[in-house]
């Protein structure tokens, strides 16, 4: 028994014991299901030993969905938490693991492969390529990712979550003041999700790089391909920091090293330093797509060109420069001088400069344009003004001696989702709307969409502008209680029922999906449903498997749009035999020890470890040793695939 | 629609601020106040630029959705215009350079001495955290306080914060912001007090499970009667030790305790912020208590 002991969760409640339930329940369910439909080998031919980036880019998209669930309850249980004073749903420590959960999961496990899913998708097309440059390293990606999310949230059930927030400062997360294993679950899942993370950014920089069609030079890109670039650039600098403060806080955790303590010399400071020099611009490798996606719907549903491509290019690349030199304003409160803290300040609120130029290009973009009220739009409509407030209120915070009032309180709770929800999340649930078709050849219906456009809307509101005044009041964050003499009340429970709201948005959003896969027409469908202008909606909708039967040909900024109403040709030449990359059960099968690996670091099971970590390198020795030049689709294959498509796409 | 809605939210939020007694807007103190000025500055010029931008977005929203144009228009090809992308750059340009000087004064005025009471000595604070408690040392009158704190009024405050375990952050709204507190340095808070006011102080940095409850009582009081409360405990209160002070760390909540002496001999606070070992602490136990009983500025 006292082997096993350290599986127990240290402070388990009724909802954990449910948690455990559910998920044997499932994993039950599961089992049965693929047994019963003789799944088993689909599920494993075609999805776990994929390397197609739409089919990968799919599963980030459901694992990013599911998260969301996971992410979403932890938002519940927190408000409901805060909602009336003196509460006692939840105790302290229960409390403290919720919103840590609440805020890796969000951050890393659901935005993340939302945007990395999107990524996927639509980048190989937009730049008309057939599949990304390093298709298996992509699978690599994939399940790293994959198998860091399902460690993390292992830890609700065996072991014990994290309790020290999400950005998880040490000492408080040290061994002294986190003595239960969750933080261990923190540093190893997050740097095996992080690996993946950091090769996605690797392959998409060589895939826009290096496999764009012919003709599309740098200033022709797609604004979200660019926004791709611009982000993986940022990914290949930004997660090496990361990984190294993973390790070292692993270490001190594991191997009782003294980098962050606070006896022998350990500096506690150092990670917040490394965390944020990360954390910052992981916060512009996620809006930037965001920013990317929107810049893809509002031209379409405006009818027209965006405005001040440029510009809009020219202050990417000012974001991304300038998101490494901000991180400080993270922590203005740690004593530096007056002048570290006001070239702090500054270069923080430069980063407002682009931001607006942005904002007014899409507003532009509509100007004298002809705006449909879709769904898609309906979501990037929203986002202009919410946006900005969450970027001004940004702006007070970066002025470092008012931050020194707003800093830990409800105040910048309130800003950070005022950017994250309007930015990340109504870019990915309008883009999903948006690519809908092209995944699966049908529309998502539109009236359920547009109730849960609405409903998410108002939920959004009501939950957190009243945080911008309770944080003035002086509600500091990640307090589990408060009592009733501080007046936080009435705003708390005007919060709550807004988060009430978003869930019944989410509820929508699925029912949305169930509704549609029922009973959205299949026949007739159009490769091109929105009128849309780039490369990707111009091969068919669902994408075939390599993407284009033929490379398209590229002459202008909206070559598809140019095709439709200039007459201009894209896809010149014949069919021909096509190259594919082969699938590979190897990505999958070292993925599943990188888990047992981390499992077993997170215990302290060192032989275990030691047996996957020697598993890992016989995988990448297995993969050094290997020929494989991949295969052709044969001519008659390609014909077949296009006449059953209806003739050529677009030709 | 949803941007007349954002309009009207903006100003709902303005009535509300201005309508209620929000703590942050209501300073005790000239570095709290300060930091309103800046508060209300912001909010004022950043809801012109949300204005502007839901104005222009209502504008071609009613203007050129498809519902409302002639069936034969088609929207023109436009790559852009430079004067108009002159304006956009330069006007936020602008925006951030006014407040790039504003937050420059302003962090010098809250990193100071405040200017009102800049001709007396300050009285320094000791002010340290341990799991889930405050520990206040006036070195100056050789007390010690757990989890209240009394001062003067116009006399300029000199805290020196520092932790004995996770960071926590040092924070009385109403007399200025907060600074952490940390178990490798010293890092120092300017404050000062107008008027004789009772308030709440706490941790604002998440510091494990008794967090929510780390506050402590702050009332300010006229200098007299500040004097008068430093002889009471004086003739009161009991001597602090070793060993009572490592009882006191250990992790849990107090209620407001009062000592004579403090725990600075015995358990003197890290390094100075700058890095460089503070010569009182450096040097023997003995020289550092004695030290420690005068008023001293580290400047």
């Amino acid at each position: 028994m006292g082997y096993f002991s350290r599986f127990m969760v240290p402070h388990a409640s009724p909802a954990i014991y449910a948690s455990m339930v559910a998920i044997a329940v499932t994993m039950f369910l599961l089992v049965v299901g693929l047994t019963y439909f003789k799944k088993w080998i689909y599920l494993w031919s075609e999805w776990l030993t994929t390397v197609d980036h739409k089919r990968i880019g799919i599963m980030y998209l459901i694992s990013a969905l599911l998260m969301l669930f996971r992410g979403g309850v932890d938002a519940l249980m927190m408000r409901a938490q805060l909602a009336v004073p003196e509460n006692k749903l939840l105790a302290s420590q229960h409390y403290n693991e919720v919103f840590s959960a609440h805020g890796v999961i969000m951050i890393m496990f659901m935005a993340m492969p939302y945007i990395i899913g999107f990524m996927n998708f639509v980048v190989p097309l937009q730049i008309g390529a057939r599949d990304v440059a390093f298709p298996r390293l992509n699978a690599i990606s994939f399940w790293l990712f994959f198998m860091g999310a399902m460690l993390f949230n292992l830890s609700f059930v065996i072991g014990g979550s994290p309790d020290a927030g999400w950005s998880s400062y040490f000492p408080l997360a040290g061994n002294e003041f986190s003595p239960s294993v969750g933080t261990n679950f923190y540093m190893i899942s997050l740097q095996i999700a992080g690996i993946g993370t950091l090769m996605t950014g690797i392959n998409f920089m060589t895939t826009i790089l290096k496999m764009r069609a012919p003709g599309m030079t740098s200033m022709r890109m797609p604004m979200f391909t660019w926004s791709i670039f611009v982000t993986s650039v940022i990914i290949i600098f930004a997660f090496p920091v990361f990984t190294v403060a993973l390790l070292m806080g692993a270490l001190d955790r594991l191997a009782f090293t003294k980098f962050f303590t606070i006896t022998d010399g350990g500096m506690d400071m150092l990670w917040a330093n490394l965390f944020w020099v990360w954390g910052h611009p992981e916060v512009y490798i996620l809006i930037l797509p965001a920013f990317g996606l929107f810049s893809e719907i509002i031209p379409t549903f405006s009818k027209r060109n965006i405005y001040g491509y440029k510009s809009m290019v020219a202050s990417m690349i000012i974001i991304s420069l300038y998101s490494f030199m901000v991180w400080t304003h993270h922590f203005f409160t740690m004593g530096q001088q007056a002048y570290v803290n006001s070239i702090f300040s500054i270069t923080t609120m430069v980063i407002a400069i682009p931001t607006g130029i942005k904002i007014f290009n899409w507003l532009f973009t509509m100007w004298r344009g002809r705006i449909r009220f879709t769904v898609p739009m309906l979501y990037s409509l929203a986002f202009i003004p919410l946006f900005t407030i969450g970027g001004v209120t940004g702006v007070m915070l970066a002025m470092s001696a008012a931050d020194y009032q707003y800093h830990n309180t409800q105040f910048l709770v309130a800003h950070f989702h005022n950017v994250i929800i309007p930015g990340v999340v109504y870019a990915v649930l309008g883009a999903s709307t948006y690519y809908w078709p092209k995944m699966f050849g049908f529309t998502l219906n539109e009236r359920i969409g547009k109730m849960a456009f609405w409903v998410l809307n108002v939920g959004f509101c009501l939950a957190f502008f009243p945080m911008y005044i309770t944080g003035l009041d002086g509600q500091v964050r990640r307090m589990y209680t408060y009592s009733a003499d501080t007046g936080f009340g009435p705003w708390n429970f005007v919060s709550t029922i807004g988060s009430a709201l978003m869930a019944l948005s989410y509820v929508l959003i699925v029912y949305m999906i169930y509704y549609s896969i029922r009973h959205s027409p299949r026949e007739g469908a159009s490769s091109d449903p929105w009128d849309a202008r780039t490369l990707e909606w111009a091969t068919h909708s669902p994408v075939p498997e390599y993407n284009f039967a033929i490379i398209p040909e590229v002459n202008s900024r909206e070559p598809f749009w140019d095709a439709k109403y200039k007459g201009l040709s894209i896809f010149k030449g014949e069919y021909n035999k096509i190259h594919m990359p082969n699938n590979t059960g190897a990505p999958f099968i070292m993925s599943c020890l990188f888990f047992v690996f981390g499992f077993s670091l997170v215990f302290s099971m060192w032989y275990v470890a030691g047996a996957a970590l020697i598993g890992i390198f016989v995988c990448m020795a297995q993969r050094s040793f290997q020929i494989d030049h991949g295969h052709y689709i044969p001519l008659e294959g390609v014909k077949e695939t296009e006449a059953n498509y209806g003739g050529g796409s677009d030709k | 629609m949803k941007t007349t809605r954002s309009i009207f939210v903006c100003f709902i939020l303005s009535a509300f601020l201005t309508g209620c007694d929000l703590v942050v807007l209501d300073p005790k103190g000239p570095q709290a106040e300060t930091q309103a000025d800046v508060i209300w500055l912001s909010i004022g010029i950043m809801s012109v630029i949300v204005l502007v931008v839901c104005a222009i977005l209502v504008y071609v929203l009613v203007k050129y959705r498809d519902s409302k144009l002639p069936k034969d228009y088609e929207p023109p090809y436009i790559e852009g215009n430079h004067i108009v992308e002159t304006i956009i750059v330069a006007v936020p340009v602008l925006i951030v350079i006014f407040f790039s000087v504003v937050t420059i004064i302003t962090n010098n005025k809250v990193e100071a001495t405040p200017e009102k009471y800049k001709g007396q000595d300050p009285l320094i604070v000791y002010a340290s955290s341990s799991n889930w408690k405050w520990h206040f040392s006036y070195p100056e009158y050789n007390i010690e306080t757990v989890n209240y704190l009394y001062l003067p009024t116009k006399r300029p405050l000199e805290f020196k914060l520092y932790s004995y375990g996770p960071i926590t952050s040092f924070w009385i709204p109403q007399l200025g912001g907060q600074k952490y507190a940390m178990s490798d340095m010293v890092t120092t808070l300017h404050l000062a007090a107008d008027d004789v006011a009772a308030m709440e102080g706490r941790n604002a940095n998440f510091s494990g499970e008794g967090f929510a409850e780390n506050t402590f009582y702050v009332e300010t009081m006229k200098q007299v009667e500040f004097k008068k409360w430093v002889r009471d405990v004086k003739g009161r209160a009991a001597p602090i030790t070793e060993k009572t002070f490592n009882k006191l760390l250990k992790p849990g909540h107090l209620g407001q305790l009062t000592y004579t002496g403090t725990h600075l001999g015995f358990s003197p606070p890290p390094m100075e912020h700058s890095g460089q070992p503070n010569d009182e602490h450096m040097s023997d136990s003995d020289a550092k208590g004695k030290h420690l009983d005068h008023p001293h500025s580290h400047e």
